[in-house]
C-alpha cells in the first residue's frame, strides 16, 4: 500500500481511539475536570504521566540531539529522568496529602499570601505556553511531512481533537486519552529501534545494541562511530564538547525543572494516596525509560547510517541523483540541504557548517542536479582534520522521523512513527492546556476575581479557558515566533528557580515565612530571566555574544537556572530569618502534609 | 500520634532521603559527568563505563531508587502508624 495512505489510516485510526475515550471519560465536576476525581490507579497514572512528559521535543528531536552531540546529549538523558527522584521523594508525596487542585494554591496557602500565588500563576502560566508553542510547532512538521497537507490544515485537525478531548473530558478524558496514546507512542518508538538495531549490529534490544560489535565485524558500535565522525573532523562521539562544569549546571536545572513544572506536579493530585503519589513517580519513570534507554542507540544508529548512506562505501561522497528518495522529499520540507561546494555533483558530510546558519532557498529554483538552490552557502572551508568540506545542513529534528527511511523500513512502520510523534505532541499540549485552564479559572477567577462562583460555573470558566488556551496556541504554531526554540531553555531555567525552591522550603523548612518565598522567586526568576536575554535576546537584541568566554562560571544559559535556584534559595533562608516566623496555623498545615495518615478526597474549599 | 513519634518519623525519613540523593547525586553527577574520563578506561563491552552511566545506568539507578524509596517509606508509615486506612 502506498505510505501515504497507510498513514492516513494509522493516524486516522488513533484519533478515532483519543476521542471515543474522551466520550467514555467526560468530567462532570470540578474535581474530575481538574484532579481526575483523584481516583487514578497510579499505574496509569504513571503511563499518563509519561505520555503527558514526552513531547514532540522528546520524541521526535531528542535522539537527534544526541545523534549530533554524542556524550553532550547525556544531559538530557539524564535531566530529563534524574527530575523524577526529585519529585517522588521530595515533592509528590507531600503535595498530594496537601489535597488541592493547582501549584499555585499550594504556594497561595502554604505562604498565606495572594501575591505569592499570582507570582506563582504567572510563571505558570508563561512556562505552559512556552512549551504548547514547541508541540504545535511537532504537529506542524509531522501533518505537512506525512500527510503532506499545509501546516495550517494540519495544526486545525490537531487542535480539533485536542479540542475535543480536553475540554469535555478534562483531565480525566486527558488522563486515559494519555495512556493510550502512550502505548502508541512507545510502540512506535521502539518497532523501529529494534528494526535497526538488528540491522546494523544483529542485537534486538536498542540498550545492549548500543554496546554490541557491528554485523560481521570485531569493532565495536561506538568505537566505530568514534573512528567515523574524527575521520570526518568531528570529536569523537563519546567525548563531547562541552565543558564539565555547563554538563553539570545544564543536568541540573533540567532535572529540577522537570520536578518544578507544574504540568508533570499536577499528575500526582490525580492518585487515591499519598503511598500512590510515590510509587506512581516510579511507575511513571519506568515507563519514560523505555523511550529515553532506547534514545541514545536510535541517535547513534542513525548518524552512523547517515553518514555511511550519504559519503557512500568509499567514504568520497554519493552523486544527487543517486540519493534515496528520502534526501530529496525532505528537502522539499526544506530542513535538509545540499549546497555542492566542490562542484563535483556529490553530496559530502563533514564537520564544518555547509550554510551560514540554517538554509535560505531560492523559492522552488532548482540546480544543476535538480536540488534545491541555496542561497547563504558558507565559504565551504575545510575544517581541520576533515578531508572535504561540508555541504550538507541537516535538521536535528528530522533525525527520529527520517530514521526508518534512511534505514530503508517498511512502509507501514514508517507510517507509525507518524502516528507515534502526533501522540507524543498531543498528549503534551493537553496536558499543558489543562494546567493553563486551571490557572486561570480555579487561580486567578474562583481564587482571587470571584470566590463567590458557583461549582457549575467555575467548570464553565475552565472549559472557555481551555478553548482560548488552545486557540492561542494554535496561532503560535502556525506563526511560530522566532524565539520558539530559544524559550525552551526558559521553561526549565524558570521552573528550576521560581517554583521548585519555593515548594521544597514550603515542606522541608517550616520556619520559611511568606517575605522569604516571595523574595526568594523573584530573585531566583529575575536573575534567571534578565541572563537568558542577556545572551539570547527574545524580543530585544542580545547584549552579548552567546560564547563560553562570556558565560557567567562558564555556565551557559541553558544552564543557569543552576545558579538561579541557589540564589533563590539563599536569599529566601535570609529573609527569613529576618522576619517574623510563618502563624502558628501554617506551621500545623507543614506538620500535617508531613504525615501521610488522613489524606482523603480533595479539598475544595 | 505524639509530637515525639511524629519527629522520629520525619527524622528517619530525612535520614532516608538523605542516603537515596546521595546516591542519585553520585551516579548522575559523579559518574556520568565528574568522573566520566577516568571511569571511561574502563570498558565493559562496547561501552566506556562512564559514558554507560551517562546514557544508560543512571537512568537505570533512578528508576530502583524510587522504588526501593517507596517501599521503605510503606514500611516506615507502617512503624509508626501514620498509613491511610
Amino acid at each position: 500500500m502506498e505510505l501515504q495512505t497507510l498513514t492516513y489510516i494509522v493516524v486516522g485510526a488513533s484519533f478515532a481511539l483519543y476521542i471515543g475515550i474522551a466520550i467514555w471519560a467526560k468530567a462532570s465536576s470540578t474535581g474530575e475536570f481538574y484532579v481526575a476525581g483523584k481516583g487514578v490507579h497510579p499505574v496509569l497514572n504513571g503511563m499518563a504521566t509519561g505520555a503527558d512528559w514526552m513531547s514532540a521535543a522528546s520524541f521526535i528531536s531528542m535522539a537527534g540531539l544526541i545523534a549530533f552531540l554524542g556524550y553532550g546529549g547525556s544531559v538530557y538523558l539524564m535531566g530529563w529522568t534524574g527530575g523524577y527522584v526529585l519529585l517522588a521523594l521530595l515533592l509528590a508525596p507531600y503535595l498530594r496529602k496537601f489535597g488541592k487542585f493547582t501549584v499555585p494554591e499550594f504556594i497561595g496557602d502554604r505562604y498565606y499570601s495572594q501575591t505569592a500565588r499570582l507570582v506563582a500563576v504567572i510563571c505558570l502560566i508563561f512556562i505552559s505556553f512556552t512549551y504548547v508553542a514547541g508541540q504545535m510547532r511537532g504537529v506542524g512538521i509531522v501533518f505537512s511531512r506525512f500527510l503532506e497537507v499545509d501546516i495550517l490544515t494540519g495544526l486545525i485537525i490537531g487542535m480539533g481533537v485536542v479540542f475535543i478531548y480536553a475540554v469535555l473530558g478534562g483531565m480525566k478524558g486527558i488522563t486515559y486519552t494519555q495512556v493510550a496514546q502512550y502505548c502508541v507512542l512507545i510502540f512506535a518508538y521502539t518497532v523501529p529501534a529494534v528494526f535497526i538495531a538488528i540491522e546494523v549490529t544483529g542485537v534486538a534490544l536498542p540498550q545492549i545494541a548500543l554496546g554490541s560489535t557491528v554485523s560481521g565485524s570485531e569493532v565495536y558500535l561506538l568505537d566505530k562511530l568514534d573512528q567515523v565522525v574524527t575521520d570526518l573532523g568531528f570529536t569523537a562521539y563519546t567525548q563531547g564538547t562541552k565543558s564539565t562544569i555547563d554538563m553539570f549546571a545544564i543536568t541540573v536545572a533540567l532535572m529540577v525543572g522537570t520536578a518544578g513544572l507544574p504540568h508533570v506536579i499536577v499528575r500526582f493530585f490525580t492518585v487515591p494516596k499519598v503511598r500512590d503519589a510515590r510509587i506512581s513517580a516510579g511507575w511513571a519513570l519506568l515507563f519514560i525509560a523505555l523511550l529515553y534507554t532506547t534514545a541514545p542507540a536510535v541517535g547513534a544508529l542513525a548518524r552512523l547510517n547517515l553518514i555511511d548512506t550519504v559519503n557512500g562505501a568509499d567514504g568520497q561522497g554519493t552523486a544527487y541523483e543517486q540519493m534515496p528518495s528520502w534526501f530529496s522529499t525532505w528537502e522539499n520540507s526544506g530542513l535538509l540541504a545540499w549546497y555542492d561546494h566542490n562542484g563535483d555533483g556529490k553530496v559530502q558530510y563533514a564537520a564544518g557548517s555547509a550554510m551560514v546558519g540554517k538554509p535560505k532557498f531560492d523559492g522552488e529554483k532548482r540546480g544543476e542536479y535538480g536540488e534545491r538552490v541555496v542561497t547563504n552557502p558558507s565559504k565551504g572551508e575545510v575544517v581541520k582534520g576533515a578531508p572535504y568540506a561540508n555541504e550538507l545542513s541537516v535538521d536535528r529534528d528530522i533525525m527520529v522521523l527520517a530514521n526508518p527511511e534512511i534505514a530503508g523500513l517498511p512502509n507501514w512502520v514508517i507510517a507509525l512513527i507518524a502516528a507515534g510523534g502526533i501522540a507524543a505532541a498531543l498528549s503534551t499540549a493537553a496536558g499543558l492546556l489543562l494546567v493553563i485552564s486551571a490557572g486561570v479559572s480555579h487561580d486567578i477567577v474562583k481564587g482571587m476575581l470571584a470566590p463567590d462562583i458557583s461549582e457549575k460555573q467555575e467548570l464553565m470558566i475552565g472549559r472557555i479557558s481551555a478553548a482560548v488556551a488552545i486557540l492561542i496556541a494554535g496561532y503560535l504554531g502556525a506563526n511560530p515566533p522566532a524565539f520558539v526554540a530559544q524559550v525552551v531553555a526558559f521553561a526549565f531555567g524558570l521552573a528550576a528557580s521560581s517554583l521548585f525552591p519555593t515548594i521544597l522550603m514550603g515542606i522541608f523548612n517550616k520556619r520559611m515565612n511568606k517575605e522569604g518565598a516571595i523574595a526568594g522567586m523573584l530573585t531566583g526568576l529575575l536573575f534567571t530571566m534578565g541572563y537568558i536575554l542577556y545572551f539570547k535576546g527574545i524580543f530585544i537584541t542580545p547584549m552579548a555574544e552567546n560564547i563560553p568566554a562570556n558565560w557567567l562560571f562558564g555556565i551557559s544559559p541553558e544552564g543557569i537556572g543552576f545558579v538561579g535556584m541557589i540564589l533563590n534559595f539563599v536569599v529566601a533562608y535570609v529573609v527569613s530569618k529576618l522576619t517574623a516566623p510563618p502563624p502558628e496555623h501554617i506551621q500545623h498545615i507543614v506538620e500535617d502534609i508531613r504525615i501521610p495518615k488522613g489524606a482523603g478526597e480533595a479539598v475544595a474549599h | 500520634m505524639s509530637t515525639q513519634a511524629q519527629q522520629a518519623y520525619w527524622k528517619e525519613n530525612l535520614r532516608l532521603l538523605a542516603i537515596s540523593l546521595v546516591i542519585w547525586f553520585i551516579v548522575s553527577y559523579g559518574f556520568g559527568i565528574l568522573l566520566v574520563d577516568q571511569l571511561n578506561q574502563i570498558k565493559i563491552a562496547g561501552f566506556g563505563l562512564g559514558f554507560w552511566f551517562a546514557q544508560q545506568g543512571s537512568i537505570y539507578v533512578f528508576l530502583i531508587l524510587i522504588f526501593y524509596y517507596a517501599w521503605r517509606m510503606n514500611k516506615l508509615d507502617r512503624k509508626y502508624d501514620v498509613h491511610e486506612d
